[in-house]
């Protein structure tokens, strides 16, 4: 087709509505994939989503997406880091040398004003000795002045400390908390909980505690015991808010998973649509052409492949063999290429084969290959081109359908494979509704994108007789 | 003499089979059923009859577009009824074929260029040597100025422009013979007289044999120096144009012409005389002459028992018909 | 009693197409007389099917105007409502189309269907609609027999008779037949023909035959419009216009139409009729026209020439104004 038809039938499409839209939504999906490509590399987005939590320590799990404040009530707090390696986080790291050893004093100043807890507090270490390791203590100071020891301990070359889920640390501030209130704490209150909860009442219910406001402080001293000793430490209190998509249960920063399941969804969908269509077709026209055997044989064979279960012997496939996504589409391009529109198509060339021009062009000398590929398909060609828009939404829910039943590549991020997640997390009982509305949404959206597209190329292509 | 003769064809038969179902033979249609007549170089010759009496099947089957059942086909001294395709290749080159549907005879998705450019290419014509053969042959069918039409498509031509690409396609191999399958009979009477000059022209000029098909006599006149007239599978009558029309010998030829109106105030009081019946079927013909069951000569004993041989009634008027035998 | 069976009064049968107005039939005047056959000549794309449909208002959803004066016999068709139409179709005017042998429903016997329309409009009973289908059969030459056939059955002859044979059985006043023998071969055509002159001479009937061939037309007309780019060019009585037609274009499409028992020399007229769509101003086939002058900018009227013959052309402003 030459570009001046290009532009004649983009120029017809710019008249219906739906196409408009239907190209708008397309073209922000492909904006999605190549900002993904650019941004993330390939190779960093599978190490990241593969490796989880390896790589995104240092996000929180499960966050809701960030602009979810902007509808709530009570602000859910985000995540602060403050590392002594990063002077502008705000750590403050000193350290008195002396002879042999040297103190040291980190503290880690910070406000925190949301109205919800953190959902996790960790401290990272990394220490530089030879021999003996330092040995530290870690203070915890509230706004109202109340300072808590909260733990003593050696610190060895990259260490770290789960304040969050130390038990132990627990039980004893549930008990100084239940003394200052002067009732029993009926609950486990969780550390993140009693640092930074108002010492009244309202804590005795996980539900009505509230966040004491202001400026918190972390104290760490310590002894470094040799002279080239050094150590370094990083907090990070950990929100519950994360992002433009929220985290998953490994700490996943969603939106990877979001943005690489762009490129991925719409290749799959196009080379699956693209590839079988256009070796239906070639198929078909051969069938057509030839006649005879050669139709009949290859007849015979698509009515073979038409009654095997596509479905159920996908699924038996996958669950024998784990698949990655590229050679479930070359099972899948397989399993389809001697499918019903073989069928169809071959009754269009079987028409086509009559038209006179065929006939001509046997007269000038054209040899079959010639005709059916300079002839014959390319007067098929634009009937075929909506039905390739369309299917393409098909193969994308097929993807995702297969990701989703856990029978996908277990490896790449697809939107598929998030909702897979969201779904064996139990993400809707716990509320973690975002988890798995953002890949919906994105899967319908892309698939409405290209069935619009793909209606209004029909309504061009196949113009019926009632309009006029 | 013979130098002169470019297309000999001698006894030619094309049976299609009936099948019932994948294996089952169900009898022939008999489309053509012995057909011999000489064509000489630059001749044109109207090929006259209605609809099934064979003359396109004839016409395709010359061109080899089907192949044939019995008999001979000898085009330019090679014998070329049983060639494989590959050998047919050059002989592809050779001739052209112009079709009845203009508008379906062009790819709806090919330029003008590239409709004249795709012989070429089959036959290995050099590039450059090809713009210069589309130029030229654009310009001798008129349709000027050729950068115009060069880029445009063919549903943007009217009928007679399209029928003239058409027939610019079937001369750019540079032919010499044309099968012209009823050319102007989907094109309005205005323009139909257009084409056929522009034929003839190209004709003269070129040197070309024609086969002219169609079932308009009195098209003929302005066309062909020799008239052929089919009836069910066979040539009955043979003659030189203005012989023909003045003095038709054979009844069904008769009949054509008698029924053919000119335009004329009288005809609504005339009834004309009309054979009465139909043509008959191929698969089952009639035993011997395949006119008797209409034909007020019949015979008995005669017409239905032995199908005429062909007579040459007067020098070089041929028919086969018992009347004269 | 009425002047004339049919007469037409500037009709304009306007189309909405998605690449304009196709303006079919454009401002379009003329009669029929009881008995007489009027050939509507012209090429294709000349409005004369659109003309045929229009007068028995079978016309498609995309029409765009309509409008104009349609008597038959006093009655004007343009202003009654649809089912009073529906009354008057069959019963008054029958139609046969072009290419209608296929038209022919393949499932239902040939007798039948013929029968139908009585069956339809005249409530008549099965049995004696059947009867009256089969000699309406016998009329227009095939036999009774064949009624009991399906359409496969038959030749294209045959089954161009069969709808004949249906658009006479319910016994209208005014029978149009658009291009009924286009399809057909030679003989089978003038066998047709033959049969339809029979009929004619038989039952006084009146027609409206719709073709583009100029000879074929001379078998049946008693008058003859000639009809270019949607509008009626010349008006004449069949001995008129079959020994000098007046008109530029019937003068040049005359000499288009090879002859057999003449020996002329033919002409074409080069260039193409005109798009319907939008059509020049003036004389719609002045640029075609080899005699055409300063004043065919503007459109001709019909001008009676001769007290006879109406012709649309500048050349005959002398003989004065219709």
């Amino acid at each position: 087709m030459s570009v001046k038809r290009l532009r004649g039938t983009f120029k017809q499409l710019l008249a219906y509505r739906s196409a408009v839209v239907g190209l708008c939504i397309l073209c922000f999906i492909v904006g999605l994939s190549i900002y993904a490509v650019i941004a993330i590399p390939y190779e960093e987005a599978i190490r990241a989503w593969r490796l989880g939590e390896d790589v995104s320590i240092n996000n929180p799990r499960n966050a809701s997406p960030s602009w979810i404040n902007f509808f709530l009530q009570k602000k859910l707090p985000e995540t602060i880091i403050m590392d002594t390696l990063k002077k502008e986080s705000g750590a403050k790291k000193a350290i008195v040398p002396s002879e042999t050893i040297s103190a040291i004093r980190i503290e880690f100043p910070f406000e925190f004003n949301y109205d919800d807890f953190p959902s996790e507090l960790n401290l990272f270490f990394t220490a530089n000795y030879s021999e003996k390791a330092p040995y530290i203590t870690i203070d915890w100071i509230k706004p109202n002045g109340a300072t808590i020891r909260l733990k003593e301990m050696v610190v060895k070359k990259t260490d770290r400390y789960y304040i969050s889920i130390d038990n132990e640390l627990a039980q004893k501030l549930r008990l100084d908390l239940s003394e200052k209130v002067g009732q029993e704490i009926p609950y486990e209150i969780p550390p993140q909980l009693s640092l930074f909860a108002v010492e009244d009442g309202s804590i005795l219910k996980p539900e009505t505690a509230q966040v004491l406001k202001g400026k918190y402080k972390m104290v760490i001293e310590g002894i470094l015991f040799e002279k080239q000793s050094d150590m370094d430490s990083r907090l990070v209190v950990y929100g519950k808010v994360f992002g433009l998509a929220g985290t998953d249960h490994l700490r996943r920063d969603l939106m990877i998973g979001l943005l690489w399941g762009a490129p991925i969804a719409v290749s799959f969908g196009i080379l699956a649509s693209v590839l079988i269509s256009f070796s239906q077709m070639i198929i078909a026209a051969v069938s057509a052409w030839y006649g005879k055997w050669a139709d009949m044989l290859l007849q015979k064979a698509t009515e073979f492949f038409m009654i095997l279960p596509f479905l159920p012997i996908l699924m038996m496939i996958a669950i024998f063999y784990k698949l990655s996504i590229w050679v479930l589409l070359v099972v899948v391009i397989a399993l389809s290429i001697f499918g019903s529109g073989v069928k169809t198509y071959r009754a269009m060339f079987l028409q086509v084969k009559e038209l006179p021009y065929i006939e001509a062009a046997q007269a000038y000398g054209a040899g079959n290959l010639r005709i059916i590929f300079r002839y014959m398909i390319p007067k098929v060609l634009p009937t075929i081109i909506p039905s390739l828009v369309l299917s393409v939404s098909s193969f994308v829910f097929l993807e995702a359908a297969l990701a989703i039943l856990g029978l996908g590549d277990p490896v790449v991020p697809t939107w598929g494979k998030i909702i897979n997640d969201a779904y064996t997390k139990g993400a809707l009982h716990q509320g973690y509704y975002y988890w798995v509305l953002e890949p919906s949404f994105l899967l319908v959206l892309t698939s409405l994108g290209f069935a619009l597209l793909g209606f209004a190329l029909d309504k061009i292509f196949n113009p019926k007789l009632s309009e006029i | 003499m013979s130098e002169q003769i470019l297309l000999s064809v001698r006894e030619l038969c094309k049976y299609f089979e009936l099948r019932k179902g994948l294996f089952a033979k169900a009898g022939y249609v008999k489309a053509v059923d012995g057909v011999s007549f000489d064509l000489k170089k630059g001749d044109a010759v109207s090929l006259v009859g209605e609809s099934g009496s064979g003359k396109t099947t004839l016409g395709k089957t010359i061109l080899r577009l089907y192949e044939p059942t019995k008999g001979t086909i000898i085009f330019d001294g090679r014998d070329i009824t049983n060639l494989g395709s590959r050998q047919l290749l050059e002989y592809r080159r050779e001739t052209g074929l112009v079709q009845q549907d203009p508008y379906g005879a062009l790819p709806p998705f090919m330029t003008i260029r590239r409709v004249l450019e795709e012989p070429l290419v089959i036959h290995k014509i050099p590039k450059a040597e090809r713009i210069k053969r589309i130029y030229s042959v654009l310009e001798e069918v008129r349709l000027t100025p050729v950068e115009d039409f060069i880029g445009k498509y063919p549903h943007m031509l009217s009928g007679g422009q399209q029928q003239r690409l058409v027939i610019a396609r079937a001369m750019i191999l540079n032919p010499k013979l044309i099968v012209a399958d009823e050319p102007v009979s989907m094109l309005d009477a205005s323009v139909r007289i257009e084409i056929l000059t522009l034929l003839k022209e190209l004709q003269k000029k070129h040197g070309l044999s024609v086969i002219y098909i169609t079932h308009d006599l009195s098209t003929t006149r302005y066309f062909s120096e020799w008239i052929y007239i089919m009836y069910a599978g066979k040539i009955v009558e043979k003659a030189p144009t203005k012989v023909l029309l003045k003095n038709p010998l054979h009844q069904y030829s008769q009949a054509l012409l008698n029924i053919i109106p000119d335009p004329d105030a009288e005809n609504r009081f005339k009834i004309k005389d009309v054979p009465p019946g139909e043509p008959p079927s191929l698969v089952n013909p009639p035993e011997g002459c395949r006119f008797h069951p209409r034909c007020t000569y019949f015979k008995d004993g005669v017409c239905n028992k032995k199908d005429p041989e062909e007579i040459e009634a007067e020098k070089d008027h041929f028919v086969r018909c018992w009347l004269y035998g | 009693m009425a002047e004339h069976l049919l007469e037409v009064k500037d009709l304009y049968t306007y189309f909405k197409t998605r690449k304009g107005v196709v303006r079919a039939v454009d401002n379009v005047s003329f009669t029929v007389e009881k008995g007489e056959t009027l050939a509507v000549i012209g090429e294709s794309g000349c409005g004369k099917s659109s003309l045929a449909k229009s007068i028995i208002r079978l016309l498609p959803r995309n029409v765009h105007t309509y409008k104009g004066e349609i008597y038959l016999e006093n009655e004007d068709l343009m202003k009654i409502e649809e089912n009073k139409m529906n009354e008057v179709r069959w019963a008054k005017i029958s139609m046969v189309s072009q290419a209608a042998q296929n038209s022919l429903n393949p499932v239902i016997k040939v007798g039948q269907q013929v029968a139908e329309p009585l069956i339809i409009h005249e409530g008549i009973d099965k049995k004696t609609a059947l009867e009256r289908a089969r000699k309406t059969l016998s009329m227009v030459g095939i036999p009774e027999a064949f009624a009991e056939r399906y359409p496969f059955e038959l030749s294209g002859g045959m089954k161009q008779r069969a709808i004949i044979a249906m658009a006479l059985i319910t016994d209208p006043d005014l029978i149009i037949l658009d291009e009924p023998t286009s399809a057909l071969d030679v003989l089978t055509q003038a066998s047709i023909m033959n049969m339809l002159k029979t009929i004619k001479k038989k039952t006084g009937k009146t027609f409206m035959f719709i073709t583009h061939d100029i000879a074929v037309s001379s078998e049946l007309a008693d008058k003859v419009a000639v009809m270019y780019a949607g509008q009626i060019v010349e008006l004449a009585s069949a001995e008129e216009f079959y020994n000098k037609p007046l008109h530029p274009y019937s003068i040049k499409l005359m000499a288009s139409v090879p002859t057999l028992r003449t020996d002329k020399k033919l002409e074409f007229i080069p260039g193409a009729p005109p798009s319907l769509i939008d059509p020049p101003k003036g004389c719609r086939f002045a640029e075609r026209c080899p005699w055409k002058f300063e004043e065919c900018r503007n459109e001709p009227p019909l001008f009676l020439v001769d007290n006879r013959s109406f012709v649309k052309c500048w050349l005959y402003e002398s003989k004065g104004r219709s």
